[in-house]
């Protein structure tokens, strides 16, 4: 192995992290200039131009705060909690493709780091990994407030995560591949599998909201009742990291959202022009991202029990109902080519019922 | 010496010093975390044999599902803070008598391999190939089809036995 | 075949090191003046009463079971969905009667009340 691949091994892996990073601190400054806007307000505007150096006020205030380790708290896995949980957010990005392979000199390179066959099963590994931080910060701050917020954060995420699987099952049977270039291949010619399936596309939305606990699942951080969660006893940069890792994940389940279901790095002259497919995920992700702060901005937040009955109730076996009619569908498909359309039809049937039980069972407790 | 070699034998310090940190960890919860970074290495060890979805799958299972529940048994049960209890009289040379077996059969089961068979296969570019995981996922659907079947029978044998345990019957106090 | 799970190996380094500068970064400037208080258990101003761990409710492990099985269940699903082509229409009954099976699990876990978080 010579030096130019460790050279590019380093690059690709550093151009990650800090691409990351710096979407971390503008995420930051978008989110609340957007959630500004919706309350009729402006929003941080004093450092730089429309605000745009508030991130960087955000980073330098922080490194400058006191860190508190509380006296009774487990110190090692108190250090490390936010590390384990910064991390995942990183190497979940790693089999995402950014746009199709370009040539540099007389070498091939791929915008991505790792082209693995079983991307999408290494997507689901790095998402089960990640509730280690999360669930180890509440534990080793022997705090009973974030005890209860790792532990209610831990068996949401799981619970979601279920439904995530399946949902990126109906990516792999449209796709006919584990590999998350050829998933994105397989939805050229503006064949987005959000198309075939918005259904899927929804369901996967709803559970990484979930997983990254976003409004309206935001339940381990619920303020008013369980003070900040899983980070009550963070300060400084270990604070830091946990928000950093937040919303390294918003960012990077868009981007799976946008690989699986949007067509990835796909649109007009990428082939000409392989660098404009980081460009339209740039896109893709900051609309998904919007939605998503949209979401925060008007929906209130899900009671726990209401919040785990819909992920093990609604979504789950309407997720497997999801997966069973593509197949269907898939093999209708090759019968008669535009038997396809059956999918989501029925999808859609099958979504408006499970809202109609939602509806009823509301209904029934608001009586009750 | 290849670098697989080096990766495999470095790797295998890990997974030992890891096991032997889980069984001699004070807190219950150090041990779990020792038994994940076990598992983990185990992962790789797969990945150097060119099997990636086994990896995958055991870092999916292992590492996150089954790991998760046993930190939720702990903490359940309050065991990071328990005293050690007592301990079975006949524990210890039941334990020695059961490792050296393990060990036995183990060493038997590498120089009892047929020599035609015994040449480590080196893993290629082939197994991160789409194919590789077709025939993979062929073999298990076809060959493999019953035990495949029998499994979910154990899933469910599983599934109404943990309801069992811990569900009340109606009525019953809290 | 190992060049790909390098690359990500490389990227778990770099990740890594970045998180250690920050918690560095934050550990070389940031103030140090430890207090009792400051070192308490933080409980919006009220006296912490107890330990702050304690035993939870038997309901995170029976949400834990259950989702290590549907997770396997999941699993299984991965080689499936890229094969199911191959295997027509047979694959697909395969995996009805998987799923079927646990199914029945499900609907059990539902009557006996398995999903309610009350």
């Amino acid at each position: 192995m010579d030096w130019t691949l460790w050279l590019e091994l380093v690059i690709k892996a550093l151009v990650l992290i800090f691409a990351l990073l710096g979407g971390f601190a503008y995420l930051t400054w978008y989110e609340r200039r957007l959630l500004a806007r919706f309350q009729s307000r402006l929003g941080p505007n004093r450092a730089g131009p429309f605000g745009l150096l508030q991130p960087i006020a955000d980073a330098v205030k922080l490194i400058f705060k006191e860190e508190l380790t509380p006296a009774k708290a487990y110190k090692l896995v108190f250090f490390l909690a936010p590390i384990m949980t910064l991390v995942p957010s990183v190497i979940i990005a790693a089999v995402i493709p950014w746009g199709p392979p370009f040539q540099l000199g007389d070498r091939i390179v791929t915008q991505s780091i790792a082209d693995i066959n079983v991307g999408v099963l290494f997507l689901m590994s790095i998402a089960s990994i990640a509730v280690y931080g999360i669930v180890l910060a509440g534990w080793s701050s022997n705090n009973k407030y974030a005890m209860l917020g790792g532990l209610r954060s831990a068996a949401q995420m799981i619970s979601y995560e279920l439904t995530l699987g399946l949902a990126f099952v109906v990516a792999i049977l449209l796709g006919n591949s584990m590999n998350l270039t050829d998933i994105v291949e397989a939805q050229r010619d503006g064949r987005w599998f959000v198309l075939v399936q918005p259904v899927g596309a929804l369901i996967l939305w709803i559970a990484t909201l979930a997983e990254v606990n976003r409004h309206p699942f935001d339940m381990p951080e619920a303020e008013q009742e369980l003070t900040a969660g899983y980070h009550t006893e963070y300060s400084g940069m270990k604070f830091a990291l946990f928000f950093m890792a937040e919303y390294q994940k918003m960012i990077v389940v868009s981007a799976i959202l946008a690989t699986l279901f949007f067509g990835g790095y796909l649109g007009p002259w990428v082939d000409r022009w392989p660098l404009l497919g980081p460009v339209y995920m740039f896109l893709k992700i900051v609309i998904l991202l919007f939605i998503m702060i949209w979401v925060r901005a008007t929906w209130p937040r899900i009671r726990y029990d209401r919040l785990m009955a819909f992920g093990w109730k609604v979504l789950l076996p309407l997720a497997l109902a999801v997966v069973m009619i593509t197949a269907v569908g898939i093999l209708l498909a090759e019968i008669n080519p535009w038997m396809i359309w059956l999918i989501p039809i029925f999808s859609l049937i099958a979504g408006a019922f499970a809202s109609l039980m939602i509806d009823r069972s509301l209904r029934r407790k608001a009586y009750a | 010496m290849s670098p697989e070699l080096i990766l495999f034998l470095v790797l295998s310090l890990v997974a030992i010093a890891a096991a032997i940190g889980m069984l001699i960890s004070p807190n219950p919860v150090y041990s779990a975390l020792f038994l994940v970074i076990n598992f983990s290495t185990v992962a790789v060890f797969y990945l150097i044999l060119g099997a990636p979805f086994i990896a995958m799958a055991q870092i999916t299972i292992y590492a996150g599902a089954i790991m998760v529940l046993f930190l939720f048994v702990i903490m359940l049960l309050g065991a990071e803070k328990l005293a050690p209890g007592k301990v079975l009289p006949y524990q210890k040379p039941l334990a020695i008598g059961l490792a050296i077996v393990l060990m036995v059969e183990s060493v038997y089961a590498v120089l009892a391999r047929n020599p035609s068979d015994a040449e480590i296969i080196v893993p290629t570019e082939a197994a991160n190939s789409i194919d590789a995981m077709r025939d993979l996922g062929i073999m298990l659907f076809s060959d493999y089809l019953l035990p495949f079947e029998v499994t979910s029978i154990l899933l469910l044998v599983a599934m109404i036995g943990a309801i069992v345990l811990t569900k009340r019957a109606k009525g019953e106090q809290e | 075949m190992l060049l790909e799970y390098l690359a990500i190996a490389v990227l778990i380094v770099l990740a890594t090191v970045v998180a250690l500068i920050a918690i560095g970064l934050g550990g070389l400037f940031g103030p140090k003046k430890k207090t009792v208080n400051k070192s308490m258990p933080y409980e919006s101003g009220m006296m912490p009463i107890g330990p702050g761990t304690r035993r939870m409710p038997v309901r995170y492990y029976l949400i834990g079971v259950l989702f290590i099985l549907f997770d396997i269940e999941v699993v299984f699903f991965l080689p499936w969905a890229i094969v199911f082509r191959q295997l027509g229409w047979f694959g697909l009954i395969e995996m009805v009667v998987f799923v079927a099976i646990l199914l029945v699990g499900y609907v059990y876990a539902w009557k006996k009340g398995a999903l309610e978080w009350e």
